[in-house]
């Protein structure tokens, strides 16, 4: 481990926060390096996270069984009805297939699927092969629908043709195909979508409470708790309140040019962004004041109890060190801003799929030494939490044993997380989450930080 | 409603596979892969293959898992992999510095016709190999066979690319692990030393995959056959092949390329499966069985005796990997419970063969489908049209237990919510009396749970 370095050609991905040193930006949306140990997926697995969570339409992965394998059921998208969604289906492509194509094979299982579970919709993802062997998904798609009366759409999610980013676009572009087939009949004028939210844990229930109770109508959540009705009458809403900014901001940019709904950006993790998410929908509707009264009542309720509640956590947590590598940049920021309220520093923070922009605001919001990564790996991410002594890794599935193997504690921030962190109750749940993890009796049994018991 | 989509009519599918029993290729190769010491796994690929590869087994034994990616781009699938993997050999040896790199194909790789032979050869002839260091590959269509096949075909590829004849035989004996847990090759290993034999064990995982808190994260943790161990197979004596479909393909390649003769024998799994494996043993090495084996066997055939009465006639569905079910049926069989249902997504002729052989003897009405559309929807609805008590299975099989309420034991890959497979084996005598405990427990749990008030007892 001591022995391995930073990879040649990742430097410019790498940047450490100094006082009075211009860097350089860093780089970014790029693809890896071959042969590194990079903990990013491909194209296929944005589409899948991004459209996973619409219970009621069938998934159909055309292409050898692992892709369909490995994206069963492994992310907590809760459904409050149908559960199509959790369900594996694939075409399971063969040799033969792969030689003569499977447009037949894709065929017969959509009309055998369709005929099954008389699903809502049906979505089609394309793995790698399927790019290569050259199966009109479109014509079969479209022979589908016409066939049997519902939306057949292909989403074009070849592993190898680009990066995550470009499988939300492809699952975006789906969506949108979707958006304006129902009717708007009845909807409020003070009504919003919620984009970039995949009601993890349940978390889409949280946040629709608190814009309901402002008097606000949710028309859809994309695609958290997700129905194929609510996404077809999509543009009767009067704004889009963007979370997960990076798999959602493509198709809030296509709904405004093509609808002419505006969007906003707001992150509902931490008792500021949460806050904040509230009171920048109810600017947007200002010939209804009581909304703006009603989210200043909800906050001003929710903090009253909340923060004394949180007080226990910072006492202890005061000065304990954190560091940060998740998928989206726009959760880091969040991030920084809740363990800094419960009295945590950020020592390391670092995305699979910032852009640009966001590394700048990162640079900006980040303490002096804090070191920021783009597309890292676990050497590195080992090597910066032992050199920046952190106390707390928050990640994903690969990055959670790496935590526990280096004796320091971790919260899932990801899809596996069990328990909703969003919202002012998520709040105290992420901060009891990283109390107990950080202050737990086991790690004084544990060698911790690569040195000795 | 999860799973109470699965309707109780069996229909003829013409290409849809419903919740697989199986998955592809290139995570088997990975995980053998693993199993030698200093070797960085190497997925030649999209991304997304090798990041799902190495977050399944992650999440399946709770351990950092290491593994590098070609990382495809749209240039790669239309010029070739070549530049990518030669690319990625230069970077991995320079900065993860491991001693040998094990390449496995994908569908993409393979579908645009990269030679990994031809590949890893341009990459020795141009000196991107430092001295001492190694490259081997195996190719591993997602599009042929399961994930069995890939392990197989990789344990194949490091069978024939290090295994040296030197023309001098050594006293020892290969034993080629078919796809098994750590547990169960330290179990291995353990009955190996007590029999008082020499062995070599490849793939081994133990100590890489159950590896110790240590405060350190190690990239290439202390366990794994070594290369000179691995070199020193073609010298063995005899190779013992435990399994038929993911460890014979190894030993006919050292049969092959060092005339090392091979017994293939399913992995010790049960009292029967025991027997065979140390009676192979104390055949090919003229040892005879310590008494240390023969009290472990005894203890079994004791808790089996004991506790019989609880087990006859129960019925059990399974599913999983050709070479674990087949000595977990004849397990169940010695038992005199009623396997009634049996899928693998593995196809395969041979395993066809040799469970019907096992069944026709034992059980003819068993239904048992392997191969295309062998899915968890499918034993679902057989279960459903005729029950069964108990479930075998990965972790997937949660749901049809939760849905026929009925108890489930987690057997097989990839078990995703609970720990245990990695630390406690199934194999052995030993391994077997804790699997037959786990068989006993959601057999008598659930026996209690639903007992009348004044039918619930106290001694069992």
């Amino acid at each position: 481990m001591e022995q391995i370095g930073i990879l040649e050609g990742r430097q410019k991905q790498i940047f450490e926060k100094r006082q009075g040193i211009t860097q350089p930006d860093i780089a970014c949306d790029t693809s890896s390096l071959s042969g590194s140990v990079s903990q990013r997926a491909c194209v296929f697995c944005g589409s899948r996270v991004v459209l996973y969570p619409v219970a009621d339409a069938i998934h159909l992965v055309h292409g050898p069984i692992g892709c369909a394998a490995y994206t069963w059921d492994i992310r907590g998208a809760v459904s409050s009805g149908p559960e199509l969604h959790r369900l594996s289906f694939s075409t399971d492509l063969q040799e033969m297939d792969v030689i003569y194509g499977g447009e037949k094979k894709l065929y017969h299982s959509l009309i055998e699927l369709i005929e099954q579970y008389k699903p809502k919709a049906a979505f089609i993802y394309s793995t790698c092969i399927v790019g290569l062997i050259g199966d009109d998904i479109e014509a079969v798609c479209k022979k589908v629908a016409k066939e049997t009366g519902i939306p057949v759409l292909p989403v074009h999610s070849e592993g190898f043709k680009g990066t995550k980013k470009d499988g939300y676009k492809a699952a975006c572009h789906a969506l949108m195909k979707l958006i304006g087939t129902g009717s708007t009949e009845d909807i409020s004028k003070y009504s919003i979508n919620i984009l970039g939210e995949f009601n993890l844990a349940g978390e889409a229930w949280i946040i629709r409470q608190y814009y309901e109770k402002m008097g606000i109508e949710v028309v859809s959540t994309l695609t958290g708790d997700g129905r194929i009705d609510a996404v077809r009458r999509a543009h009767g809403a009067t704004l889009n309140v963007v979370q997960c900014s990076g798999s959602m901001t493509w198709l809030a940019k296509e709904m405004e040019e093509k609808y002419g709904i505006p969007y906003i950006r707001v992150s509902y993790f931490g008792i500021e962004d949460m806050s904040k998410s509230l009171y920048d929908v109810a600017i947007h509707f200002p010939d209804r004041p009581e909304i703006m009264e009603a989210a200043k009542q909800i906050v001003s309720e929710e903090v009253k109890t909340l923060y004394p509640s949180l007080q226990k956590f910072k006492k202890a947590l005061k000065g304990k060190k954190a560091a940060i590598y998740v998928g989206g940049a726009f959760k880091t920021f969040s991030l920084i801003k809740a363990l800094r309220s419960i009295g945590m520093s950020v020592v390391l923070a670092g995305s699979q799929t910032g852009n640009k922009d966001d590394y700048a605001r990162l640079k900006e919001m980040c303490d002096e030494g804090t070191v920021i990564v783009d597309d890292s790996n676990p050497v590195e991410l080992s090597k910066f939490i032992l050199e920046k002594g952190a106390d707390l890794l928050i990640g994903g599935v690969k990055e959670r044993p790496i935590a526990f193997k280096l004796g320091i504690g971790f919260c899932d921030h990801n899809h596996e997380r069990k328990i909703p962190l969003a919202g002012f109750i998520g709040m105290y749940n992420f901060a009891l989450e990283v109390y107990q993890s950080v202050m737990s009796p086991v790690w004084q049994f544990a060698p911790r930080k690569g040195g000795t018991l | 409603m999860l799973l109470r989509h699965t309707s109780k009519e069996v229909k003829e599918r013409e290409g849809l596979t419903i919740n697989p029993a199986k998955t592809c290729q290139p995570i088997g190769a990975m995980y053998a892969a693993l199993g030698i010491h200093g070797c960085l796994p190497h997925s030649h690929g999209s991304q997304g293959c090798c990041s799902y590869h190495r977050s399944t087994l992650t999440r399946h034994y709770k351990e950092p898992v290491m593994a590098a990616t070609s990382s495809f781009t749209e240039g790669a699938s239309v010029f070739g992999g070549q530049a990518n993997l030669l690319a990625a050999i230069d970077t991995i040896f320079a900065v993860y510095d491991p001693d040998i790199i094990a390449v496995h194909s994908t569908c993409l790789s393979e579908t645009i016709g990269d030679d990994l032979q031809q590949i890893t050869k341009k990459a020795s002839d141009d000196g991107k190999i430092p001295e001492g260091k190694y490259v081997i590959f195996a190719s591993t269509p997602s599009f042929v066979g399961s994930h069995v096949t890939g392990y197989a075909n990789m344990v194949a590829g490091i069978a024939t690319q290090f295994a040296e004849s030197t023309g001098v035989k050594k006293n020892q004996f290969n034993i080629i692990a078919g796809w098994m847990e750590p547990s169960d090759m330290r179990e291995i290993k353990r009955m190996a030393t007590v029999m008082g034999v020499n062995i070599v064990l490849f793939p081994d995982t133990s100590d890489v995959l159950d590896a110790p808190q240590t405060g350190k994260h190690v990239f290439y943790p202390k366990g794994g056959t070594t290369v000179t161990e691995l070199k020193s197979s073609g010298d063995s004596l005899v190779s013992l092949a435990l399994g038929s479909i993911s460890a014979e393909p190894a030993a006919i390649a050292l049969e092959k390329k060092c005339k090392v003769p091979f017994e293939t024998l399913d992995i010790p799994i049960g009292l029967s499966a025991t027997d065979r494996f140390i009676m192979a043993i104390s055949k090919v090495a003229g040892v005879t069985v310590p008494d240390e084996i023969t009290a472990d066997r005894g203890r079994l055939v004791d808790v089996m005796c004991d506790m019989e009465q609880y087990l006859h006639g129960k019925r059990v569905a399974l599913f999983g990997d050709p070479d674990q079910i087949l000595p977990l049926t004849e397990f169940l069989l010695d038992l005199n419970m009623k396997p009634v249902h049996i899928v693998s997504g593995t196809p395969g002729q041979r395993f066809e063969k040799q469970m019907r052989q096992l069944l026709d003897e034992r059980s003819p009405e068993t239904n048992f489908k392997s191969g295309l559309q062998a899915d968890m929807f499918l034993l679902h609805q057989w279960m459903k049209n005729e029950p069964v008590d108990l479930l075998f299975g990965n972790t997937y099989g949660k749901y049809m237990a939760r849905d026929e309420d009925i108890p489930f034991i987690r057997f097989g890959f990839p078990i995703l919510d609970r720990i245990g497979h990695s630390y406690f084996p199934n194999v052995g005598y030993s391994g077997s009396l804790r699997l037959l405990e786990k068989i006993l427990n959601a057999v008598m749990d659930r026996q209690d749970r639903d007992a009348l008030e004044e039918k619930f007892e106290l001694v069992m």
